[in-house]
């Protein structure tokens, strides 16, 4: 039987205040950030064998393991545990929930501390270079200087390549699984339909709708469902339900839940409420929307500090397609970066990178068991971290 | 069209090399140490682990084998998954000292356009290719079968070489796509470097590897 993480806890931590507030790339304060996280393994005594979880739009800090209560286990527990990819017997594993989230860390859902009321629209637009910014506090508030790699799925991944191209003397590798470097007139159209189903309920009130009372939850369970067809291909949703009819006793067609697809799409949105806030909904797919971080940074950076970068799509992926995947490769190969790349054949479309994939695993695992390898090989010879890469 | 043969004993040994495979040796020895190679078809990245740790190159190796390329990313060699005969353009012009494309162009669907890509990336490539004018090779047409041999082990049917030639049809399309041959290695069938006299190469060799250039 496969080894478990065990229990495991989400911890928070305020790592900004107004002695130290956060300043955020666009200019603006922030001045209480808490972060939620949590960690597996063990830091090795020369700490080189931390690895940092970024996590995707709807994710959180619990990536691994079970929490007390819990009824299924982290939501990338099928890559970190012990003997798995991410080998939590050698590893150190952070995650973290991000910046504008809701689930721990400091959102447009807490409290602004110059108001006492909840930020709503007040909240500063955030870039992703901010998400950075909270976890590289949050490393060096667990002691930690440098990562042996950072991993991340769609927004995760987009975090990733934006500490890899503005910090890439803290990274020794990368791993960027089915993201992208500058969404397509297409990705940001589905995330505009999505703000725009939110910001028109009527519960929405112009983002107070907790003073209100209210929520706008058919607005948030609407972006949802869209944003769900996206993430799977049109063949996974024909394996998964067909034209399968839902309540096969019931008469005729209507204008209710005919379709087992339309359920399945509507429990997705439903389940989503108990979980999610509407404004970092609209907040986290905001920055999606602007990221183009290779306009900003120049790659060769990441060559100079000997960053090594995997990068990962799946062929039936049509939210972040191959072609995403490829520009950064063709961005990071031509600035000497040096950079693997695969296309993983799959037939669940964006959600891949989030099952156990054999041969996408196995990818990983080859490249982090090599990234292990190096440090070792680096320890013992006693040159610096740069010295063998 | 005369060409320059490298013989065992004009060349800077072939200890340097001396665990790789015979005909990645002899690669290996046509490259400047330092270099950025470019690896086409680089399998499990033998060639490229050995220049990188050995000789201080860097440089990306290409192959679409799940297998092989996991196994070269295990092993620290950077792979880029893509199809050699349509997406050799995600590369640079000029952005690689020298591209290696051994025992890769027979199995091409459109070389001509492959070797273009290549000459395109680098200014020097080095092709490693089997020999269809071997003797054996004609003799089995002779006596009314397909040519098969060590260097070309495939059943007609089941062969993933659909651009066969022989040494001097190959040369031939090199010089009209402008390409220079700077030099050239004969392999016997077993793939040991072997030192036939020009004359007879295209009989005799079970393949060979070219150093090309540009021809400016």
């Amino acid at each position: 039987m496969q080894r478990q993480i065990g229990q495991v806890r989400t911890e928070q931590v305020r790592l900004f205040d107004r002695d130290h507030p956060l300043v955020l790339a666009g200019g603006e304060q922030l001045l209480e950030v808490d972060v939620s996280y949590e960690t597996y393994g063990t830091l090795s005594e020369q700490r080189d064998n931390a690895v940092f979880i970024c996590h995707a739009l709807t994710g959180d800090a619990h990536a691994a393991g079970w929490r007390e209560g819990d009824r299924r286990p982290g939501w990338w527990d099928t890559l970190i545990g012990p003997g798995k990819p991410l080998d939590t017997d050698r590893l150190f594993v952070v995650c973290a929930n991000l910046l504008g989230g809701c689930q721990g860390t400091t959102g447009p859902a807490s409290t602004n501390p110059a108001t006492g009321e909840p930020y709503g629209l007040d909240f500063p637009l955030l870039q992703m270079a901010d998400f950075v910014t909270v976890h590289r506090a949050l490393l060096a508030h667990l002691g930690i200087e440098r990562l042996l790699a950072a991993v991340g799925g769609s927004l995760g991944g987009m975090q990733v390549l934006q500490w890899t191209l503005s910090h890439p003397e803290q990274l020794d590798n990368a791993v960027i699984i089915a993201a992208s470097s500058r969404l397509s007139a297409q990705n940001i159209g589905f995330s505009a339909v999505g703000r725009e189903a939110i910001m028109r309920d009527p519960d929405f009130h112009d983002g107070r709708y907790t003073e209100h009372g209210t929520n706008p939850a058919a607005g948030l369970s609407i972006a949802r469902m869209l944003a769900h067809i996206t993430y799977l291909s049109e063949e996974a949703m024909a394996a998964k339900f067909g034209r399968r009819i839902q309540d096969p006793e019931a008469t005729g067609p209507g204008f209710g839940v005919d379709f087992a697809v339309e359920s399945y799409l509507r429990h997705q949105g439903d389940t989503f409420l108990t979980r999610f806030d509407a404004l970092s909904y609209l907040y986290l797919t905001r920055v999606m929307d602007w990221f183009e971080p290779f306009g900003e940074h120049d790659p060769r950076a990441v060559a100079e500090a000997g960053t090594r970068a995997l990068v990962v799509s799946f062929d039936t992926d049509w939210r972040f397609a191959t072609e995403h995947s490829r520009e950064i490769v063709r961005r990071l190969e031509s600035a000497r970066v040096p950079v693997s790349f695969r296309e993983i054949a799959s037939v669940w479309g964006h959600d891949s990178f989030l099952l156990e994939i054999e041969d996408y695993h196995e990818t990983v695992r080859a490249f982090v068991d090599r990234a292990l390898e190096r440090t070792h090989e680096t320890v013992r010879t006693g040159g610096t971290a740069g010295g063998t890469r | 069209m005369t060409i320059p043969t490298r013989t065992p004993g004009r060349r800077r040994g072939p200890s340097r090399h001396l665990h790789l495979r015979d005909e990645l040796a002899v690669v290996a020895d046509l490259i400047a140490d330092g270099s950025r190679v470019l690896d086409l078809g680089c399998g499990d990245g033998e060639l490229l682990g050995h220049l990188e740790r050995r000789h201080g190159c860097t440089g990306t190796g290409v192959d679409r084998d799940p297998g092989a390329v996991r196994r070269a990313i295990r092993s620290g060699v950077s792979v880029i998954e893509l199809d050699v005969d349509e997406q050799l353009g995600e590369f640079g012009d000029d952005s690689y000292d020298v591209v290696v494309l051994s025992k890769v162009l027979q199995a091409t669907r459109r070389p001509a356009e492959v070797l273009a890509q290549m000459s395109r990336i680098a200014p020097r490539c080095i092709v490693a290719v089997p020999n269809f004018g071997l003797w054996s090779h004609r003799w089995r047409l002779l006596r009314g079968r397909m040519p098969m041999s060590r260097q070309m082990p495939y059943d007609w049917h089941d062969t993933p070489n659909i651009h066969n030639a022989t040494l001097v049809d190959l040369e031939e399309f090199l010089a009209g796509l402008g390409f220079t041959v700077e030099s050239r290695v004969l392999l016997d069938e077993a793939g040991r470097v072997a030192g036939y006299p020009p004359a007879l190469a295209n009989l005799l060799s079970g393949a060979a590897v070219y150093l090309l250039a540009r021809t400016s």
